[in-house]
C-alpha cells in the first residue's frame, strides 16, 4: 500500500488528511482484493451487487439518523422502534387505501410513505422535546421511547405480523429503476445526499457540529440549542421511518420485532465511520463508506458456506474494537506532539 | 422529625418506594392476588437474576460507564461451562460450575476492563463491540445450540427450595429457590465494597470526575479494570443461576435483557452521568420493573401492553428525576447568589 501512495502524491495527501476514511478505504480494498482472489465469479457479479444494494439501505438509513444525533453529542436508540412503527402504519394505510381487488390509487404509495414519515416526525418530536426541554439524557430518552414505540406497535398488531398489502407497493419500492438500480438504493442515496448538503452546505450543519463540540459555548453564542436538537431528532425519526418503508418492501410484511439487532449494528457502523461518540466530529462520507464495508464483509462471508454466518457479529465487533484501538494510538500521537513542543520550549528557556 | 421528613422528600428512593407501594396496592385492589405469600415469593425468585445483573450495571453506571455486554458475557461463560461439563459427564455438585463460570466471567470482564481502562475508550462503544464478539464466539466458535439437559448438580441447585410458600385460599405453592442466597451474599459484599473500602469510594470518585479522582490519588486505571472484572463475575453468576433455575441452557435467551436492566437501575435514581446513586435505589428500581413485568397479568392487562407500559415508566421515571436535578441545581444557584449578596 505504502509504495503505491508514494507514487501518487495526491492520494497520499488525501489519505493522511482523514485517517478514519483512509483506514476504511484500505479495509475495503483489502477485502475486495481478497474476494477477487478467492471467489471472483460469485462476488463480482451484477446480481450480487444488486442484492447488496437492496439490503443495506434499510439499516443504512437508520444509521444516518443515529449519525446526526451523535454529531450533536447524543444518540438515538429508538430508530428500530420508529422504523417498525412506521412500517406498520404504512401497511395499515396501504390496506385502507386499496380497493377490494387490491389495487391502489395512483397517489397511494407516496401518500403511505408520507404517512409513515409523519410517524417518524412525531416520534422525533417526542424524543427531541424530552431531551432538550425536560433534560433527560439522550440514551435514556431513546431507550424508553424505543420500548414505547415497540409497545405501541405490538398493541396495534396484537403481536402478530401484518401482511397481505397490495403487491404494487413491494414491486415499486423493492423494484429496480431502469431494471438495473434497486429502488432501495435510490431512497438511501437521496437521503444521504440531502443530509450531506445539510451538514456541509448550510448553517444548520455547522450549528450541529458546534452543539456537539460544546453545548454551553453554543448556547452562550446565541444558538437556539433546544430547537436545533428537536430538529435533529425529527430528522433522525424521518430517516428511520423511511428505513421502515424500505424494510416493509423488502420483507413484504411488518412486525413489531423486526430488525432488533439493527440498533447496535447501526451504532457500530456510525462509530466505525469516524463519528465521535462524544459529538462534534464525523462525516457522512465515512458513515456511508462503513455501511458499504460492512455489507461487503457480510455478503462476502456468505460466499463461504463452510463459515457459519454466526461469525459475522464476531468480525464486526472485532473490527470495531480494532479500529478504536488504532484511533487511540493515532489520537495519542496528536496529543503527545504539543506536549513535546512544550517540553522543548521549556528546555530552551532554562 | 420534620428534618427526617425533609431529608426523605429529597431522596429519589422515597419516591420510587411510594410509587412501588401505590403500584402494589392498585394490583392488590384489582386482583386481590398481590399480597399473597406465593405471589411475593414468586416475585422474589423472579428478582434474583435481574437483581444480580442490576448490581453489576449499577457499579458501572456509578463509575460513569455504561455496559451493554453483560447478557452476552453471561451467556458465553455459562454456555462454555455447561457444554464442557456435559461433555465431560460431570455429575458432581454445584461448586465446580460456579468456579468455572467465575473464572471465565473474570477473564471476559478483564477483556472489557483492559480496553476501557488502558485505552481510555468510551465504555458504551467498547461493550457494544465486545457484546458482538462474545455472541460471535458463542454462536460461531462454540456452535451453540439449545442444551435440553444440564449436569445434575446444577439442576438440583436451581430447583432446590429454601422454603415453600403456600397460598391457603387458592392452594397454589411457590418455592423460594436457594439461589436467592447468592443475591443476598453478593448484595452484602457489594455494599461493603462500595461504602466501606477505598475501592468503592474510588468508583464514586471516578464517576464524579475522573481527572479529580486521579489528582486525589486514586489509581483510576486499576479501579476501572477491576470494576469490569467484578462485573463480569457477577453477571456470569447471574447467568449460571438462570440456567440452573430453568434446568436447560438456551444460549440466546438472555440477550436483549440489557435495556430492561439499565432501565431499572436508572429508575432507581442512579445518575446516568455517574458519581451518584445508591444500592437501595437500584434494587427498588429493578423491583419495579420485575413487578410490572410479572403483575400486569394479575391486573388483567393483556401481555402485549407490557412493553408500552415499561417504556412509559422509563420516560416518566427519568423525567421526574431529571426535573428534580434541574430544580436542585437552580436552587443551588439561588443560594450561591444570596450568599454572594
Amino acid at each position: 500500500m505504502n509504495t503505491k501512495n508514494k507514487n501518487k502524491n495526491g492520494i497520499s495527501a488525501f489519505l493522511k488528511k482523514d485517517v478514519y476514511l483512509s483506514r476504511l478505504i484500505v479495509l475495503m480494498l483489502l477485502w475486495m482484493l481478497f474476494m477477487a482472489s478467492v471467489r471472483f465469479e460469485s462476488f463480482y457479479s451484477l446480481i450480487n451487487f444488486q442484492t447488496m444494494a437492496s439490503q443495506f439501505p434499510e439499516f443504512g438509513l437508520m444509521a444516518l439518523g443515529i449519525m446526526l444525533c451523535m454529531i450533536t453529542g447524543g444518540i438515538d436508540l429508538s430508530v428500530v422502534g420508529v422504523a417498525n412503527l412506521s412500517a406498520i402504519m404504512i401497511g395499515t394505510f396501504l390496506n385502507l387505501m386499496a380497493d377490494t381487488e387490491g389495487n391502489l390509487p395512483f397517489y397511494g404509495i407516496p401518500a403511505a410513505i408520507i404517512g409513515g414519515a409523519v410517524v417518524g416526525v412525531i416520534a422525533g418530536l417526542l424524543n427531541g422535546i424530552l431531551i432538550s426541554k425536560v433534560k433527560i439524557p439522550p440514551i435514556l430518552v431513546t431507550l424508553g421511547s424505543s420500548e414505547l414505540f415497540t409497545g405501541i406497535s405490538i398493541i396495534i398488531t396484537k403481536g402478530k405480523a401484518i401482511s397481505g398489502f397490495p403487491a404494487a407497493y413491494s414491486s415499486t419500492v423493492a423494484g429496480k429503476l431502469f431494471n438495473v438500480i434497486p429502488m432501495q438504493l435510490v431512497f438511501f442515496t437521496v437521503m444521504a445526499l440531502f443530509l450531506a448538503f445539510l451538514l456541509n452546505r448550510t448553517t444548520f450543519g455547522t450549528k450541529l457540529y458546534m452543539i456537539g463540540t460544546n453545548m454551553t459555548a453554543a448556547k452562550f453564542s446565541g444558538l437556539k440549542t433546544d430547537r436545533l436538537i428537536i430538529k435533529t431528532y425529527v430528522l433522525s425519526g424521518i430517516c428511520a421511518s423511511i428505513g421502515g418503508a424500505v424494510m416493509l418492501a423488502n420483507y413484504n410484511s411488518a412486525r413489531a420485532d423486526y430488525g432488533v439487532v439493527y440498533t447496535l449494528q447501526c451504532v457500530l457502523i456510525v462509530v466505525l465511520g469516524g463519528v465521535s461518540p462524544t459529538g462534534g466530529k464525523g462525516k457522512i462520507s465515512g458513515v456511508v463508506l462503513s455501511i458499504c464495508v460492512l455489507q461487503m464483509l457480510s455478503s462476502g462471508l456468505n460466499r463461504f458456506p463452510q463459515v457459519s454466518s454466526f461469525y459475522i457479529p464476531l468480525i464486526w465487533g472485532g473490527v470495531l474494537i480494532l479500529v478504536m484501538v488504532l484511533n487511540y494510538f493515532t489520537e495519542n500521537k496528536k496529543i503527545k506532539s504539543p506536549k513535546t513542543v512544550l517540553k522543548s520550549l521549556s528546555g530552551q528557556k532554562m | 422529625m420534620p428534618q427526617i421528613i425533609k431529608k426523605l422528600t429529597q431522596k429519589t428512593e422515597t419516591y420510587i418506594f411510594l410509587v412501588l407501594l401505590a403500584l402494589s396496592f392498585i394490583i392488590e385492589l384489582r386482583s386481590g392476588q398481590f399480597f399473597t405469600s406465593n405471589n411475593l415469593v414468586d416475585l422474589a425468585s423472579a428478582m434474583i437474576v435481574p437483581g444480580l445483573f442490576a448490581i453489576g450495571e449499577f457499579m458501572v453506571i456509578v463509575s460513569g460507564g455504561f455496559d451493554v455486554s453483560f447478557p452476552a458475557l453471561a451467556s458465553l461463560s455459562v454456555y462454555a461451562t455447561t457444554s464442557t461439563l456435559l461433555n465431560a459427564g460431570y455429575t458432581g455438585n454445584i461448586w465446580l460450575p460456579i468456579l468455572m463460570v467465575v473464572v471465565i466471567g473474570a477473564v471476559l470482564g478483564a477483556f472489557n476492563g483492559f480496553l476501557i481502562a488502558f485505552f481510555e475508550l468510551p465504555p458504551f462503544i467498547v461493550t457494544l463491540g465486545t457484546a458482538s464478539v462474545f455472541k460471535g464466539i458463542m454462536q460461531g466458535v462454540l456452535a451453540s445450540r439449545q442444551l435440553a439437559t444440564i449436569p445434575k448438580g446444577m439442576s438440583s441447585f436451581g430447583t432446590s427450595a429454601l422454603f415453600i410458600a403456600k397460598n391457603a385460599k387458592s392452594g397454589l405453592t411457590s418455592r423460594m429457590p436457594v439461589a436467592i442466597l447468592v443475591l443476598v451474599i453478593v448484595l452484602v459484599l457489594v455494599f461493603l465494597l462500595l461504602y466501606k473500602t477505598m475501592f468503592g469510594r474510588g468508583i464514586y470518585a471516578i464517576g464524579g470526575n475522573a481527572s479529580s479522582a486521579f489528582r486525589a490519588g486514586f489509581n483510576v486505571r486499576r479501579i476501572k479494570f477491576f470494576l469490569y472484572v467484578g462485573v463480569g463475575v457477577i453477571s456470569s453468576l447471574a447467568g449460571l443461576i438462570r440456567v440452573c433455575m430453568m434446568t436447560q441452557c438456551h444460549p440466546t435467551n438472555m440477550l436483549g435483557m440489557e435495556m430492561m436492566i439499565i432501565a431499572g437501575v436508572v429508575l432507581g435514581g442512579t445518575a446516568i452521568s455517574g458519581g451518584a446513586g445508591t444500592l437501595t435505589g437500584c434494587m427498588l428500581g429493578t423491583a419495579m420493573i420485575v413487578i410490572v413485568q410479572n403483575s400486569l397479568i394479575l391486573l388483567g392487562v393483556p401481555t402485549f401492553w407490557q412493553e408500552c407500559f415499561l417504556g412509559l415508566l422509563i420516560l416518566i421515571g427519568t423525567g421526574i428525576s431529571a426535573t428534580q436535578v434541574m430544580r436542585s441545581t437552580k436552587m443551588g444557584n439561588m443560594k450561591k447568589l444570596r450568599r454572594a449578596e
